[in-house]
């Protein structure tokens, strides 16, 4: 009859984002705005764009997950949500996993969609439409889980959400590295796919595990 | 009110030698109470003399600075009090772009405890807390005491034997203050317990603590 607490929890989360819209969308837009200004600034070099290309999909990716991430408990800190989850007999590790997962869907996954459309306009050539996505949709649930640590530790900040880019973007360097590797494996002629890929992939597992049990460490020392 | 068959299994609350801290001052020192099926323990005292750290506590977001506070069953299994209570603090925990109904719908999956599922939908809690009709309104466009009703309508949904209210009755109208009384009642009468914060009195037979303000 009733859902499982987690599926509750999970299309509550969805619907609240979409309900007050935001969240995805915005994140596209931002995304698609760093990349349109890019080559702007570096002027109307093809060769150079499309070499940098990559990179500059995943400084705008990762800029763009920062978008949002404040509210992420911070919204329900404000409304006591925080402290009824818990009271819950689901543990805080599987409630943070599983919003983190709703928040990933609602704006990770778009820019992960919107990449090789936005890849175009920096001129990258279809295998590297194909490595940077990819390598978005491998990297950016890393993103969002270590952004949720941040997320976690400025709950109780009014402005938290400098202090949390501050916290985060240093521990979101190897994900872009080997991201940024990975994804222009096709323009360079060094650097193979798999080795960074896989890499890649471990630190999005490691991070699966590890950021839960942080966060909820951290949130349950800020309910205090 | 609500005529229910159900009554929750026996237990006894026991709280010995507890002491919370707030910003490195101890504001609840060594306190000990037991209560048990049917009991209620009203909180009371000056602003600032730590019903709501003690409240706070009791329900597990603060660590005790001494002493426990646990639930023990008949076969004298103890459990966390967290794990079995209702806390209504200041905030609702609803969700201003969630229908009244999404948001109970939410609670009720999210609290219900294995073995004490109400059948009770979002709906029939409303209506039992006299607003059937914020059910398909978002809460932010709802007043103050109808978001109370629509908090306190998840009491009714996940049944759990323990209730801690931080100042139940703030917000609510003379009507909904009479209804509080009365859930409260039928709570107590089915075997739960509840630790409640006030200022006005409650209209249930209670046991009284009064907390010392020392400023």
């Amino acid at each position: 009859m009733s859902p499982s607490p987690l599926a509750a929890l999970f299309s509550r989360e969805i619907r609240v984002a979409r309900r007050l819209g935001g969240g995805g969308t915005m994140g596209v837009i931002f995304f698609l705005i760093l990349v349109t200004i890019v080559p702007f600034a570096i002027g109307p070099d093809l060769n150079l764009l499309s070499r940098i290309g990559p990179a500059i999909l995943w400084i705008a990716a990762l800029l763009a997950t920062l978008l949002g991430l404040d509210r992420l408990f911070q919204a329900d800190h404000e409304d006591g949500s925080l402290d009824l989850m818990l009271t819950s007999d689901t543990p805080l590790e599987l409630v943070v996993l599983v919003k983190c997962l709703a928040h990933w869907v609602v704006t990770g996954l778009p820019l992960v969609i919107a990449a090789p459309l936005f890849g175009l306009m920096l001129a990258l050539d279809p295998q590297a439409l194909w490595t940077v996505t990819l390598s978005l949709l491998a990297g950016t649930p890393a993103l969002a889980l270590l952004g949720a640590i941040g997320a976690a530790l400025t709950v109780t900040l009014r402005r938290g959400g400098l202090l949390m880019a501050i916290l985060i973007l240093p521990l979101a360097i190897p994900v872009l590295i080997f991201g940024v590797s990975a994804a222009s494996a096709s323009t360079s002629a060094t650097t193979p796919f798999w080795p960074p890929f896989l890499i890649l992939c471990a630190l999005t597992l490691a991070t699966l595990a590890a950021a839960p049990f942080a966060v909820a460490a951290a949130l349950r020392h800020m309910s205090e | 009110m609500t005529e229910s068959l159900f009554s929750f299994p026996t237990f006894r609350l026991e709280a010995q030698g507890l002491a919370f801290a707030r910003g490195g001052r101890t504001l609840v020192e060594d306190l000990s109470f037991e209560l048990t099926n049917g009991n209620a323990l009203v909180v009371t005292g000056a602003n600032g003399a730590g019903k709501s750290t003690l409240l706070r506590g009791l329900a597990g977001f603060l660590s005790a600075h001494a002493g426990t506070a646990l639930l023990m069953d008949e076969a004298g299994a103890h459990e966390t009090i967290a794990s079995q209570a209702h806390y209504v603090g200041h905030q609702e925990g609803s969700k201003p772009a969630l229908t009244a109904r999404e948001n109970l719908a939410f609670w009720q999956a999210m609290l219900a405890l294995p073995g004490l599922k109400s059948d009770l939908t979002p709906d029939a809690a409303l209506a039992l807390l006299g607003v059937p009709q914020v059910a398909d309104l978002p809460v932010a466009y709802l007043s103050a005491g109808q978001k109370r009703r629509v908090g306190l309508a998840r009491l009714l949904l996940a049944p759990r034997p323990v209730w801690i209210l931080d100042e139940p009755l703030t917000a609510l109208d003379a009507a909904g203050q009479a209804l509080l009384t009365e859930l409260m009642k039928d709570h107590l009468a089915q075997g739960g317990t509840l630790i409640a914060a006030t200022h006005a009195p409650l209209g249930i037979e209670s046991l009284h603590l009064e907390l010392g303000g020392t400023p």
